[in-house]
């Protein structure tokens, strides 16, 4: 094991944005959607709004730098140790196990990180971002043929969305815990440098 | 010492002489002579300068210059109280429809008429065709002064008359040469001198006209605000050769047209908001604009009718009229502001100030019940005027409403609404009499319509569009008001509102928070195992 420099700057700047993106579209969302009153329907609608551009602004960079950096590869899913990984989590924790997947530079995440991100991306954010842009243009989806969608229909899809994403997160922050330290994810996050990582194998590829 | 005296007299005959002739004062200069906007100064008019025995010949006089005048009245609403409606076939305008106020104008000209804009207006049917029985003083008296009392079939007086004969009570005379000799353009006291009382009295039909708007704040009529805009009705009413646009008959619910260029031509109507404000109207918050396709300008600019202090009358209960005083005259009993909520003539009403609209799909048309449509007690109550939409027809605007609910008299047994001879001398008038059986046989009769003797009352409501008052965008609804569970469109079918609950799909908002609740559960669970086994371990 050994200490490396594992999340780069913007990997990091992206993650923590979009991390205060989805959580600020989460609560104003649910508000929007009628479920409490916090900020007062006009300015929950605002924010979302406002942050969904922000959001889809930096999702432009971030699918920009994982083709750019090659860093797209981290996603490519695997089965191999995924059964151990799982059974790490159901019972290998309890018994102060080790990880059993050894995370490299180039293969940071563990095959059900690797499943659940790829979900996120290929299957939750589309989903938000399609349902949304069409909820944001509604009024204008007869002039691009498509103005037999109902609101309603939107609405539900991005709603469904949106309680993905919510499941997802609650996971996710609680994972976030399930370092060899409670805080090691977190800080690895924070400062880019995990101390429990893999010297980098020669000539080892992501798989 | 001498000298000083003198001096003091002729200063204070000075500072006296000064105060005694104000005119010599430089604040007290003779005003420059007010500009007229017309290019007519009616007061030198040879042909005005007589004096009026009555309003035709006052009339005889304006058509004398104004040649086209009385023809182009002829052909309007206004004087025909008479309308067809083009999609229904539905002959409608005031001479044939039955309200829930005073129920009909057919018996009663004689009171009705005072807002008619035509002299000798004494029964259903007078003379048309006549060009000097059109008023043109009612439109276009500058003075306030002008005056048609009721049970004069829309004449003025102009000698002191003795009204109703006998009564001791003297309607006073007024002097028409000279308001004759100050006409103008029309103005909002003049217009609101019918459109502001009608049903009787001040607010009482409308609700979104009354007195008020003679001199509005801005918080009550942003356009018409008399110290702002100060638009008088014709500004949006504009007329052209004396037709009015904009009837309520068939109103226009939708218009999908673009600002009206000032001159172009078009057959659009020019009344609608949009004909000045265009279908993008909101530049800060551009995502209003996109409510422009479902909801009338009118739903969210004006939150409230009757908002200039003038409470509009919300129902009328005929079946409790009839009940007398200790002193035998009809009973009258007032609220504290003075409001009559009983009338021994009338029966009992519901005032109200600041009403909240009822909210709905319009498309334009309207249906009437008639004098000759069928109704059946089993169907109250009978919507004596409906409108017609649906938020899929694509002619549909969501309309803030006025919905005035009433209970009148109909005959049980032919079930059709009756025709009641209210005002007038006679015996048979029921705010005479208070006799039911008399008035309605007397209407029905003047109508030539059939009554079978026997009467009952039912309830009955009616739709009247709200598009007056119009308030300042900061007074405007906000998202919330219809953007939430139980708020102003909950009632409103077919649209998806975000934020109203109905429109949920229940399943998925269940699921989803209970999975999400499951998740949390199942984490803190796993969490807690950890902190467990891990003490365990050490």
């Amino acid at each position: 094991m050994a200490r490396v420099y594992i999340f780069k700057g913007f990997e990091r700047f992206w993650h923590w944005t979009q991390a205060l993106l989805i959580i600020t579209m989460l609560v104003t969302g649910f508000e929007v959607h009628g479920t409490y009153s916090l900020l007062g329907w006009h300015k929950a609608g605002e924010l979302h709004t406002t942050s969904a551009w922000a959001l889809m602004g930096l999702w432009v960079f971030a699918i920009f730098w994982h083709f750019t950096t090659g860093e797209w590869r981290q996603y490519i899913p695997t089965t191999s140790k995924m059964l151990d990984v799982a059974l790490f989590y159901a019972f290998g924790m309890f018994k102060g196990e080790h990880h059993p997947y050894l995370k490299t530079k180039n293969r940071k995440h563990n095959p059900l990180q690797r499943v659940a991100y790829l979900g996120v991306k290929l299957f939750i954010n589309p989903l938000l971002w399609c349902s949304g842009l069409f909820y944001l243009f509604y009024n204008q989806l007869g002039a691009v043929g498509l103005g037999g969608v109902s609101l309603g229909l939107i609405a539900l899809a991005h709603t469904l969305g949106a309680f993905l994403m919510l499941l997802f997160l609650i996971a996710h922050i609680y994972l976030g815990t399930a370092g060899h330290t409670p805080t090691a994810h977190f800080k690895a996050m924070v400062t880019g440098w995990d101390d429990d990582v893999n010297e980098e194998p020669l000539g080892a590829k992501a798989q | 010492m001498q000298v000083i005296k003198q001096a003091m007299i002729v200063f204070a005959t000075l500072a006296f002489m000064n105060s005694a002739y104000p005119a010599n004062a430089p604040d007290s200069a003779q005003p420059p002579q007010k500009l007229l906007k017309s290019t007519a100064d009616h007061s030198k008019f040879k042909e005005l300068q007589q004096e009026f025995a009555s309003g035709p010949e006052v009339t005889k006089a304006c058509i004398g210059c104004h040649t086209e005048a009385a023809k182009q009245i002829h052909l309007t609403q206004h004087w025909k109280w008479e309308f067809r409606n083009p999609d229904s076939q539905q002959l409608l305008g005031k001479k044939h429809v039955v309200n829930n106020f005073c129920t009909s104008v057919t018996s009663n000209y004689k009171a009705c008429a005072s807002c008619h804009i035509g002299y000798n207006t004494d029964g259903p049917n007078f003379d048309l065709t006549s060009e000097t029985n059109v008023d043109c003083l009612v439109c276009h008296d500058q003075t306030g002064k002008y005056k048609k009392p009721a049970g004069f079939a829309g004449n003025p007086v102009v000698k002191d008359t003795e009204f109703p004969p006998g009564s001791g009570k003297i309607v006073k005379g007024i002097d028409l040469s000279d308001i004759a000799q100050k006409v103008g353009q029309t103005r909002r006291a003049t217009c609101g001198a019918c459109h502001f009382y009608g049903g009787g009295g001040d607010g009482v039909k409308h609700g979104d006209l009354d007195s008020s708007l003679e001199a509005p704040e801005k918080a009550v009529d942003v356009h018409m605000d008399s110290k702002g805009l100060n638009f008088s009705c014709s500004t949006c009413h504009m007329t052209e050769g004396h037709q009015v646009p904009g009837s309520r008959y068939a109103p226009t619910a939708q218009d999908k047209e673009a600002a009206h260029m000032r001159g172009k031509s078009d057959k659009s109507n020019p009344t609608t908001c949009q004909a000045c404000h265009g279908q993008a109207p909101h530049k800060k918050e551009a995502k209003l604009n996109d409510h422009t396709d479902k909801l009338a300008c009118q739903t969210c600019h004006i939150p409230a009718f009757a908002r200039g202090d003038v409470p509009t009358k919300m129902s009328w209960d005929w079946s409790t009229a009839g009940k007398r005083g200790p002193d035998g005259k009809p009973l009258v009993v007032k609220d504290e502001d003075g409001y009559d909520t009983y009338l021994g003539i009338k029966g009992d009403f519901v005032w109200k100030t600041n009403v909240t609209p009822e909210y709905m799909w319009f498309n334009g048309k309207v249906k009437y019940t008639l004098a000759d449509d069928k109704i059946e007690k089993a169907n109250q109550p009978i919507y004596i005027s409906k409108f017609e939409g649906s938020a899929d027809d694509g002619k549909s605007m969501i309309w803030p409403v006025k919905l005035f609910r009433g209970k009148q008299p109909f005959d049980a047994e032919n079930k059709t609404l009756t025709i009641n001879h209210l005002a007038g001398q006679d015996d048979a008038a029921y705010w005479k009499n208070l006799n039911w059986d008399k008035a309605i046989a007397a209407g029905m009769a003047a109508a030539g319509k059939p009554f079978s003797g026997k009467y009952d009352f039912i309830e009955t409501a009616a739709m009247w569009p709200i598009a007056h008052m119009v308030a300042p965008k900061d007074k405007a609804l906000g998202c919330s008001d219809c953007h939430s569970s139980n708020g102003r469109l909950e009632k409103v079918d077919g649209i998806y509102i975000p934020g109203r609950g109905r429109d949920h799909i229940a399943l998925l908002d269940t699921a989803g928070w209970a999975l999400a609740a499951l998740t949390l559960l199942g984490v803190i669970g796993h969490g807690i195992g950890r902190i467990l086994t891990a003490k365990r371990t050490h």
